[in-house]
Order: structure tokens, then C-alpha cells, then sequence
């Protein structure tokens, strides 16, 4: 078991991440489809293949940074929609963060609080806008509440886990305000945002890769 | 779902290499998934580039042509395409004079032609943006994405590539762009939903008497649910809510455009047509230049929208101006 992040658990994470979003793509396209246009499952996947592919291409003196920052680029030339410029930077920030070989808790939560704040620059969106950044928000917190309070990286990314998958559950009552969903008013009501369930999905995929 | 694919994956790539087949007068680069005309690039000539999701033939690529766009960027199916993508077609048509990109407001197409701003800029090339949005449906607020870019994205590709073959300069080009949408609104209703092929089903269900009011082009439900009703009721709230919205008083003249979404026969376009002539004509309101037929669709959705765009002398003698392409030809 690791309390680092370097390169080989960087790429961990992202295979584990492309596994989950090739054993759920069709879950987010139901989501996507009952409150946007029903693509978000397969863009994803498409996506997460260009990326597996991509960093295992990558030196074997790459930092971590580079496999996120290399995952992040692959995402905005591969994925298109909103996900891919939004996934796309969170990796690409995060990773130009992480310059050294190994980065501790604090580090990875600084990084992808960089990352959180490329995305909501990006889409304008804030918590309770029936977005991704529901999950991202309370998970990167989770991830620096663990790292203050001084847990393990097994620990806090489990914590942050469960944070980015109570935040997705949240968005079902909520009315969109941001990306497509938002076009449909009150009717996207009752519906859990598919961009929120893939972060949650993301955040779930580090804790399984720490673990493994 | 029914549908003449091969598989749901190589739906882009194979319709391209159709449209590489059926139009020698076009560059069809199929690894960078860009259309553009094949006497690109023109030197000193501003630059028009559209692009967006699949699936809204002809739009974008159908448009591509002496007098409309100078190269499209067809995205997978309702999914923007990506910067690379976007970059590629100013390269491979930039004449230095500047290029303008016509981009309809959905999140994530905003997101990635600005992206694609951003790397051009980086490469010495100037580039505009035209942002359609004349969905009346939406309400244009805080609270949403601000309104959808539908049907008046063929009149400003239309009048501001008239404006570019003619030699304007960039901004000029832009200029009347923008002056289009700002003169144009649309609204739109669906009688059954589009099937997106990866996604292998209906993008919402609908009972056989029963419409969606307030669609737009991707598939989404629209804003309410409501009984189907004979054509003329069913216009007469559509003209309503645009004129609403509009600035449009008696002894104006219109541009009116009736779309079909997809799976609607011209036979039903033509009564729409009529019933809009009517309505328009109670309110005092001119025809001045009409459009019937698939021009902006959304797969196999069956519905129509109405776009409306106030006519002055310029934006006339625009889209008049001849153009050449694979779904719009007259002069």
C-alpha cells in the first residue's frame, strides 16, 4: 500500500478509471439521456481508451504529472462535448502541479484543487448548478480535511470517494443551471447529473487504485 | 434502433467517407475530420469555420462552398468537435485575411472553439467568433447556458459567407454575423425524439398524441410536454412565441425558415409553411424570403422549427448573393 503518489500510481489510477468507465458507460448514457442528449457514457469511454493508450506510451521516467498532464491533453484532442475541454483541464492542471517524482496527500489534494479551479473557470459553474463540480468540490475538500488531519492516502481517498458520491446522489433534486441539462428547467429535476456520477466514478477509481 | 449504419462507433467516419465520395468539389480530410473546400486556401479572403456535433445534416458540411463556409468540423454524434479538429481547418484554409467562427451556444462548443481560439492565436492567426443563440425556448438568464444556437445558424452562415466571398475585412464579417442573430429567433416542436446510435434508444419517450413544445437539436426533452394538435394550432403558438420575443412590428419584412427536424416529410413542411405565411400575414408581417426544407436537423426527430429573421436591404442582397454548396445552390 502506497501514501505517495508517483508514476506508477498515477497510471493505476487512470486504467482503473478507464475499467470503470467501460464497465458503466451505459449507466451515464441512461443519465445523460434523461436530461442532456445521451452521450456522455460513450464519449467518456472513447475517451478513456485514447487515454490508457496514451500513457502507456508515456517514458518510464515520466512523473506523475506528466501521466495526469499527458491524460488531460488526450481528453481535450479525443472527447469533445463539454467533458472533454472540463476532464481535459482538471488533468492538465492538476498535473503541471505535480512536478516531482512522488507527491504526498497534501500535494495531491493542492493539485487537484488547481484542477477543480481549471473547471470552474472553464464552465462557470459553482455547487448546486447540477454539475460535476458537486462531486469534484466535496471530494477535493475531503482529500485536504485527510491530509490536515494527518490520514493515510488509503484513507483520505476513500473519504474523498464517498464525498464525490453522496455530492452526485445531491444533484437529483436539484434544477440545472449549467451545460444542457439547464435547457430543460424544472424538468431536470429528479434526475442525477451524469457529469457529477462520473466524477464520483473517477474519485472511486483512485481509492480502488491506492487499495490495490 | 433502426438505423443504415455499419456500427454505432463508425458512424462519423463512415458518413465522411460517403460525403468524400459524393462531393469531388470538396476536401474531405477524414483524419482530422474536417470538410473544406478544395480551392483552399484563398489567399486575402476572410475565413468563415463552422462545426458542431453530428447528427444536424447538412449542417455544417452541407454548407461548405463558394458563398457559405470556408471548412466544417463535424463533432461524434451531438458532441462539439475538438480543438485539434478546429485547428486543423484554419490551417488548412487561413488565406491571412482572418477567420470567423460561427459557433452555436451549447457549453461544450463554446468551450472548444475557444480552446481552438486560444492554440490559433498562439500560431499568429486572428480569429472572431460569431455566437448563435436565437432559441426563444430557453430563457436567457443566470440560470441557464443562455439560449441554444438553432436554425438562424444557416442565415448567418449564409449572409456572412456572402459577405467574405465579396473580400469584407474580418471584423466586417463577424459584424453582419452578428447582426443576424440578433435579427433572428427560432422555437421548435418535437412530435417523437431522435435515437443517438451509440446511445440505441430514443432520447425521450413520447406517447403517439403527444408532442415535446421548446425542443432543441441534440435529442433533450423540451421545455413542456403538450397534446398534439392540427398544424394551424400548433403554428399559431409557435409564431406567437416568437413574435413575442421579437422586435418585429406590421410592414416588416422577414427571412422565414421552416425546418425539418429529420423525419419530417416536406408534405407536412409545406402546410407548416402555409399556416406560417397566414399567421404572419394577420399580423401584418411580410415574407420576404423563405426556406423550406431539412436544414438543421437532430437525427430522426420528427417536428419542425420556425426561424424568423427581420429583413433589411443588406441581409437581403446577402441572401441573395449566389452560393455553391451541397445543400444550398442557387446563382
Amino acid at each position: 500500500m502506497r501514501n505517495d503518489l508517483d508514476r506508477e500510481l498515477a497510471l493505476a489510477w487512470l486504467r482503473t478509471a478507464a475499467a470503470a468507465v467501460e464497465r458503466q458507460h451505459e449507466e451515464l448514457t441512461a443519465l445523460d439521456a434523461a436530461i442532456g442528449d445521451g452521450d456522455h457514457g460513450s464519449n467518456l469511454r472513447r475517451g478513456f481508451a485514447a487515454v490508457v493508450a496514451a500513457v502507456d506510451a508515456l517514458d518510464a521516467d515520466a512523473t506523475p504529472g506528466t501521466v495526469l498532464g499527458k491524460a488531460g491533453s488526450t481528453l481535450i484532442s479525443k472527447v469533445g462535448g463539454a467533458s472533454g475541454p472540463l476532464y481535459g483541464s482538471a488533468l492538465r492542471v492538476a498535473g503541471a502541479a505535480l512536478p516531482a517524482p512522488t507527491a504526498d496527500l497534501t500535494a495531491l489534494a493542492e493539485a487537484l484543487r488547481a484542477g477543480l479551479g481549471a473547471v470552474q473557470k472553464l464552465g462557470g459553474a459553482a455547487v448546486g448548478d447540477k454539475t460535476m463540480i458537486d462531486a469534484f468540490e466535496p471530494a477535493v475538500a475531503a482529500l485536504e480535511r485527510a491530509a490536515f488531519d494527518g490520514f493515510t492516502l488509503r484513507e483520505a481517498s476513500a473519504l474523498a470517494a464517498e464525498a464525490a458520491e453522496a455530492g452526485a446522489r445531491a444533484t437529483i433534486p436539484l434544477q440545472a443551471r449549467k451545460g444542457r441539462a439547464s435547457y430543460l428547467g424544472p424538468r431536470s429535476v429528479g434526475h442525477q447529473d451524469p457529469g457529477a456520477t462520473s466524477t464520483a466514478l473517477l474519485f472511486r477509481a483512485l481509492a480502488e487504485a491506492v487499495t490495490a | 434502433m433502426k438505423k443504415l449504419i455499419n456500427t454505432p462507433e463508425s458512424v462519423l467516419d463512415d458518413a465522411l467517407a460517403g460525403i468524400a465520395a459524393a462531393h469531388p468539389e470538396l476536401t474531405v480530410d477524414r483524419e482530422n475530420r474536417v470538410i473544406h473546400r478544395a480551392d483552399a486556401p484563398r489567399p486575402g479572403k476572410v475565413t468563415l469555420i463552422s462545426g458542431g456535433g453530428s447528427g444536424h445534416e447538412p449542417l455544417h458540411g452541407g454548407f461548405v462552398g463558394p458563398g457559405m463556409l470556408d471548412a466544417a468540423c463535424p463533432g461524434e454524434v451531438f458532441t462539439s468537435p475538438v480543438p485539434d479538429q478546429l485547428l486543423a481547418a484554419v490551417r488548412a484554409t487561413d488565406g491571412g485575411a482572418g477567420v470567423v467562427f460561427v459557433v452555436k451556444n451549447y457549453t461544450g462548443d463554446v468551450m472548444n472553439f475557444s480552446l481552438a481560439a486560444e492554440l490559433a492565436a498562439e500560431e499568429g492567426i486572428e480569429v472572431r467568433t460569431v455566437l448563435v443563440n436565437d432559441d426563444v425556448a430557453v430563457e436567457d438568464s443566470t440560470f441557464t447556458a443562455g439560449r441554444r444556437g438553432t436554425g438562424a445558424t444557416v442565415v448567418v452562415e449564409k449572409v456572412a459567407g456572402a459577405l467574405a466571398e465579396r473580400g469584407a475585412k474580418a471584423a466586417e464579417v463577424a459584424s453582419v454575423g452578428e447582426r443576424a442573430v440578433a435579427a433572428s429567433r427560432s422555437f421548435a416542436v418535437a412530435l417523437t425524439a431522435a435515437t443517438v446510435p451509440a446511445a440505441g434508444r430514443p432520447g425521450f419517450d413520447l406517447p403517439e398524441d403527444e408532442i415535446e413544445v421548446g425542443v432543441g437539436i441534440h435529442g433533450e426533452p423540451g421545455r413542456r410536454r403538450a397534446p398534439l394538435r392540427p398544424a394551424r394550432e400548433l403554428v399559431a403558438e409557435v409564431v406567437d412565441t416568437i413574435l413575442a420575443d421579437h422586435t418585429l412590428s406590421a410592414g416588416d419584412e422577414v427571412i422565414a425558415l421552416v425546418n425539418g427536424l429529420g423525419a419530417t416529410p416536406l408534405l407536412e413542411l409545406y402546410i407548416v409553411y402555409g399556416e406560417v405565411a397566414a399567421r404572419l400575414a394577420e399580423r401584418g408581417l411580410t415574407i420576404a424570403r423563405n426556406l423550406v426544407g431539412n436544414y438543421v436537423t437532430s437525427l430522426d426527430m420528427a417536428g419542425f422549427s420556425l426561424t424568423l429573421t427581420k429583413a433589411d436591404p443588406e441581409l437581403l442582397e446577402l441572401w441573395d448573393a449566389p452560393v455553391h454548396t451541397a445543400a444550398l445552390r442557387r446563382g
